[in-house]
């Protein structure tokens, strides 16, 4: 009836775990009771669960992925205090207890933090920046974030019920297969990531689509900002990359649930095969991670400097070669597989030119800065911090991208440090600039930049603590996923890695502190004329939070950086009555919810072998789709007097804010 | 503020300082692969040093240069040019591309020669010999097997000084890395498999060796030391090894293939000298998982065979 | 918000001037049809992606039968010629539905979708017996990884042939109550598209999996 599932899948005789469990629980619980008490349910359901608005959904994402960066985090910090302790000893953390750890701690950090931070902020922006109302498919949007919220769901279950994978974030086999890890761990990532993986390609199909068939009058494609672009190239590698994961994970889902042999030790399973498939997706895969990165730091830099972006052909250029050429070079992560030298070599050689085209890029930057008027503001300091810090990771790529160099570094925690220095320095800080820049467009005030600025200052101080010791450490010869060891040498480094991930987590509280304090100062902190960093490209234009149709009106676009144009032939008398009509908006629809319902269902019940659920869940998934396409009003019309009524009233209060400036200047 | 504590705490960390060189000085450090002990793992560390100083001299500049434009065009320093629409300069677009590309022209170079001339499956080039020693990985120790000296090892290696060792390699079960970090590369093990590794200590002493790929819950526990010792002494050691009590042979072997960790060192006579073939063609079947003892797996049904 | 102004009135560059003398880039956003039609053929191609995926895993393990049956021995090929054939009836069928829709004929477009589904189900019939008499003669997916690559990728397109057919069905009964609407038009488009697509990819696998075995 309830296939493996019993009672002894919950960790009653673990400690930590249950009282992790216990605490993620009580939060959730106690969350919905407030949001029951103070009767907020109707309007969540209205204007955020159902809602198929691109700023609402990428507002979504970016919430779960912050969410989610507390329990990755939670996992770094125990690995760090493990391995400081576990010094000839077994430290507070049991193997099986810390394989999971640290298994989960990339997994979560990867899919459910990087990717949906980087997908959040290119939902909210890209329409915005160019000049239309929302994506090409905003129900199929919803569907996507809801079915990467249950990836992220399924994940944290298996805190709870049964256990997570033991194998790593990425699942090697045979030690994935069933005859070594027979557990629900592997199964639960598995579905997790199919899920979420679909969730992932309908963002890819949405985004490409709509850059490319959407954008207002008179932008060609070199007239989008540079966002546009890393958007662009972003999303094609989701498109032709994901499906070889959903592909590969398929096969080892077959496998272990119906005892084919693609990867298993025995009738000719070929492990080797696993591991150029899965990094045929995951190179790719770190770079859909940072180009949105990329695009950031261009409109930061830029609008901070108050300057266009220096070499935008240039930077199009090489945005695209990235793109391309991170398919050529996956080898590089098993270099000591034995290939043999021409193919290390080639690999190898492919590696190295991808630093090119990002050498360019920093280049680029660097003289967006030069002849400018920078302003030191939280996104300027990540910026400037990331600058840095991505150039020092990217050297250490390639250094590990000589095969005899990898021959003694592969695995160990000089590789470690590499990709937490150019994801955290790359990735993770142009998450934190995109956030700090577009929130006050997002919710209508600023975030508070003293408390901004400190937790900058912890997180790069804590960064350069907490992984240059792991630099040292790989040359020391220590491997990766050590649980103890016995080296004497390694103990103090560990120790300094330790400190540096505390330093991290104040960072962190900062920003928690920072997003309450912001809250309630909120009024003392708005942004009234909806440009509040004198931007250059569109979304500025529009009020914040713009209205649910971005523009009343399409702006007609005649070269780059549009709303800077606007703003040096401004042309504000509003004799020129702008052309209002009646709007059609996308209505709100519970598909992407109730189908992420059913996808949960699915994913537990698959975990579970619980055959019968599955069914239920297939058949809900199924006449979720039927329902939805049976609708016959998917569109809610804005009167044109309506959309006059807010446009009006924006341009009254950015003319209002724009004089207080003027005086107060 | 006094003074004092300052210097105290300045003195303390100047103390910090000089400790962390001296473990970094490596002379007792068994572990770092930059204090190679053979050709192999010397070249790979010059291989490394010259690639850091290549991307340094790039590198180092432009960080420089980040820091300076991030300070002199403050927006506060009314000294520094104003150059409001200036975005493109040709010259600078030439240099930009080109800059990093001759550097990795020159990598190219570095990686194409260094790959071929330190290919693990490569021979060394000397005079001796090379000694045959095959290894398994197993859940979670090393066997090592020398056909030539009819003995095995597990947890345990000696090797004679000057002389390049052979290595061929496979996995009883999941995928490791046979690993020893101060004589150079590192090569996966697979099963149904056979890797190939030539390695060489110049120095005597102890070594330490380690599988650099995870394979599961005993994984921190598959070190073990390597002996280099001179080639008198391992012939004397190889006789000795061969008048043991013990054997390994298929029995024993299976054994050894359960599931165990914190193996003590060991030596045998080898009494099957067909051991590793058996192994590597999976004539000896793929070592068993944690099936083999009672499963504590979570939420596993006690005797419950769901899948086949 | 208002229009940006252009720079001057006159003598402005044809590709600027706006309206139906614009490139195509600059017209602004593209009609419904053709998003939903460029989303879908992307979609298309990630599909192809996957299928590549499994395409190469059995390029892989075709040689793997470990001292089991290989394909020479297993396959037959009069069976696959006429899902072959099936297959390709139902893209024409399935284009003759098209061409009622476009013409707004629900007779006709009811007749041709119906037909294009029992094509369907033919194809799967004949797959679903070959897979069954293949497990029944023990050579399972299970049996060896040539095998385990085998029944993914074939069954992989069974399953998207399948979805295709209950997607087939919701097209006839959403035309039947609802009639030509603009949307349920766009997604007999699309529907067009995978049916299609499904029937490439089979053209495809029949001659990877099934005529190149002929030469080992």
């Amino acid at each position: 009836m309830f296939g493996k599932l019993t009672w002894a899948a919950i960790p009653f005789d673990q400690p930590i775990a249950m009282v992790a469990s216990s605490v993620v629980a009580l939060a959730i619980l106690a969350v919905l009771a407030w949001i029951t008490i103070k009767g907020y349910f109707p309007y969540l359901w209205r204007e955020w669960i159902t809602s198929v608005d691109h700023k609402r959904i990428g507002v979504m994402y970016t919430l779960l992925a912050l969410v989610m960066l507390l329990r990755g985090f939670a996992d770094a910090i125990m690995m760090r205090s493990q391995q400081a302790l576990a010094y000839q000893s077994g430290g507070f953390l049991p193997p099986e207890h810390y394989d999971q750890v640290f298994s989960a701690h990339g997994t979560i950090m990867i899919f459910f933090v990087a990717m949906p931070f980087m997908i959040g902020l290119m939902n909210f922006v890209v329409p915005l920046q160019l000049g239309v109302r929302d994506v090409a498919f905003p129900t199929l949007n919803s569907v996507g974030f809801w079915l990467t919220a249950t990836g992220a769901l399924l994940v944290n279950i298996s805190l709870m019920v049964g256990e997570f994978a033991r194998t790593g974030w990425l699942p090697y086999p045979p030690l994935s297969e069933i005859a070594y890890s027979p557990g629900v761990g592997v199964d639960y990532y598995l579905w997790a990531l199919e899920i979420a993986g679909v969730g992932t390609l309908v963002s890819g199909i949405n985004l490409v689509t709509t850059v490319l068939k959407l954008r207002a009058p008179g932008m060609s494609y070199l007239r989008m900002p540079m966002f546009c672009w890393t958007t662009l190239a972003t999303n094609l590698l989701i498109v032709a990359a994901f499906p070889i994961l959903t592909a590969t994970l398929a096969m080892l889902l077959l496998d272990r649930y119906l005892g084919f042999h693609f990867f298993t030790n025995d009738a000719g399973g070929n492990v080797m095969m696993f591991m150029n498939l899965i990094w045929a997706w995951g190179h790719p895969e770190v770079y859909i991670l940072v180009l949105p990165a990329f695009g950031i730091f261009s409109e930061v830099v830029s609008t901070f400097s108050a300057k266009p972006l220096f070499g935008y052909r240039s930077m199009v250029a090489a945005t695209m070669a990235i793109c391309i050429l991170s398919f050529m070079v996956w080898l590089h992560h098993f270099f000591t597989m034995g290939a043999g030298a021409n193919v290390n070599a080639i690999f190898g050689i492919a590696t190295t030119i991808i630093a090119i085209p990002t050498g360019v890029k920093i280049f680029n930057w660097l003289f967006t800065m030069y002849g400018g008027r920078i302003r030191y503001s939280p996104p300027m300091l990540w910026s400037i911090s990331f600058m840095v810090t991505f150039i020092v990771g990217g050297m250490t790529g390639v250094l590990l991208a000589v095969p005899p160099a990898d021959f003694v570094l592969h695995n160990s925690l000089f590789l470690v440090a590499h990709f937490h220095n150019v994801i955290i320095g790359g990735v993770l800080f142009g998450a934190f600039a995109g956030y700090t820049y577009w929130f006050p467009k997002a919710f209508g005030f600023k975030l508070h930049e003293g408390l901004g600025k400190a937790s900058f200052w912890c997180w790069t101080i804590g960064f350069y603590l907490a992984f240059m010791p792991l630099y040292v450490l790989g040359l020391l010869g220590m491997t990766r996923r050590m649980q103890h060891y016995d080296v004497p040498e390694w103990h103090p480094w560990l120790i300094v890695a330790a400190a540096g991930a505390a330093v991290i987590m104040i960072g962190i509280a900062l920003q928690i502190v920072q997003l309450f304090v912001s809250i309630r100062e909120r009024a003392a902190l708005a942004d009234t004329t909806g440009d509040p960093w004198n931007g250059r490209s569109l979304e500025w234009a529009t009020a914040s939070p713009p209205p649910a149709f971005n523009f009343a009106v399409l702006p007609k676009v005649s070269g780059n950086d549009a709303w800077w144009s606007v703003k040096q032939h401004a042309d504000e008398a509003l004799e020129d009555k702008p052309d209002y009509h009646a709007i059609e908006m996308p209505k709100n629809s519970p598909t992407g919810f109730v189908c992420a319902f059913f996808a949960t269902i699915m994913g537990f019940a698959m975990v579970w072998h619980i055959w019968w659920l599955v069914a239920v869940g297939a058949v809900g998934a199924f006449a979720t789709f039927v329902v939805f396409a049976w609708r016959d009003e998917d569109e809610y019309v804005v009167p044109a007097e309506e959309v006059e009524r807010i446009d009006r009233a924006h341009i009254e209060t950015r003319c209002a804010g724009s004089t207080a400036k003027e005086q107060t200047a | 503020m006094s003074v004092a504590p300052i210097r105290s705490w300045t003195s303390a960390s100047a103390r910090l300082t000089a400790i962390s060189f001296c473990a970094l000085a490596l002379s007792a450090c068994k572990t770092t692969v930059l204090d190679p002990q053979g050709p192999i793992g010397a070249a790979e560390k010059s291989i490394l040093i010259d690639s850091l100083a290549i991307m340094l001299a790039i590198v180092a500049p432009t960080i420089v240069a980040i820091f300076a434009f991030a300070w002199w065009f403050r927006a506060s320093n009314s000294k520094a040019r104003h150059l409001p629409a200036w975005a493109y300069s040709g010259q600078i677009e030439l240099v930009v591309w080109a800059i990093p590309s001759l550097v990795v022209m020159l990598l190219g170079g570095v990686i194409w020669i260094g790959s071929h001339e330190l290919d693990p499956a490569e021979p060394i080039k000397s005079s001796q010999p090379a000694l045959e020693v095959q290894v398994v990985s197993l859940d979670w120790k090393w066997l090592f097997i020398y056909p030539g000296q009819h003995v095995a090892t597990v947890n345990t290696l000696t090797i004679p000084t000057g002389v390049p060792v052979h290595f061929s390699l496979t996995s009883a079960s999941v995928m490791n890395a046979f690993f020893i970090p101060q004589m150079g590369s590192m090569i996966y093990t697979m099963n149904g498999m056979t890797t190939r590794l030539y390695l060489q200590a110049d120095t005597a002493g102890v070594f330490h060796g380690l599988s650099s790929h995870f394979s599961g819950d005993g994984f921190s526990d598959m070190n073990f030391e390597v002996h280099a010792v001179s080639p008198a002494e391992f012939v004397n050691w190889a006789r000795a090894t061969a008048q043991a009590d013990a054997t390994v042979d298929a029995q024993s072997y299976s054994e050894l293939a359960k599931q165990s960790s914190k193996i003590a060192p060991a030596s045998f006579r080898l009494g099957d000298p067909n051991l590793f073939q058996s192994i590597a063609t999976q004539k000896i079947p793929p070592s068993p998982g944690p099936r083999a003892e009672t499963p504590q797996q979570r939420g596993v049904q006690a005797g419950g065979d769901d899948v086949r | 918000m208002t229009a940006v102004p252009l720079a001057s009135a006159q003598a402005v560059p044809r590709h600027l001037a706006g309206g139906r003398h614009a490139a195509r880039s600059e017209r602004g956003p593209a009609p419904k049809r053709i998003v939903v039609g460029y989303g879908f053929w992307i979609f298309l191609l990630s599909d192809i992606v996957m299928f590549s995926a499994f395409f190469a895993s059995y390029a892989v393990l075709v040689g793997e039968t470990a001292g089991g049956p290989t394909g020479t021995q297993l396959f037959d090929l009069r069976s696959a010629g006429i899902e072959t054939a099936c297959l390709l009836a139902s893209s024409f069928t399935c284009g003759l539905a098209s061409i009622a829709a476009g013409a707004r004929d629900r007779s006709w477009f009811s007749i041709a979708m119906a037909v294009t589904c029992l094509f369907g189900l033919a194809f799967l019939a004949l797959e679903l017996k070959e897979f069954i008499s293949l497990i029944a003669r023990g050579a399972g997916p299970s049996r060896s990884a040539f095998l385990s690559a085998f029944f993914t990728l074939v069954g992989c397109h069974g399953l998207h042939v399948s979805a295709g057919i209950l997607w087939l069905l919701t097209m006839m009964a959403q035309v039947f109550a609802k009639g030509f609407r603009a949307d349920i038009e766009r997604r007999i488009l699309c529907f067009a598209l995978f049916w299609h697509a499904l029937d490439i990819i089979w053209v495809a696998l029949f001659t990877v999996v099934y005529l190149m075995v002929a030469g080992r």
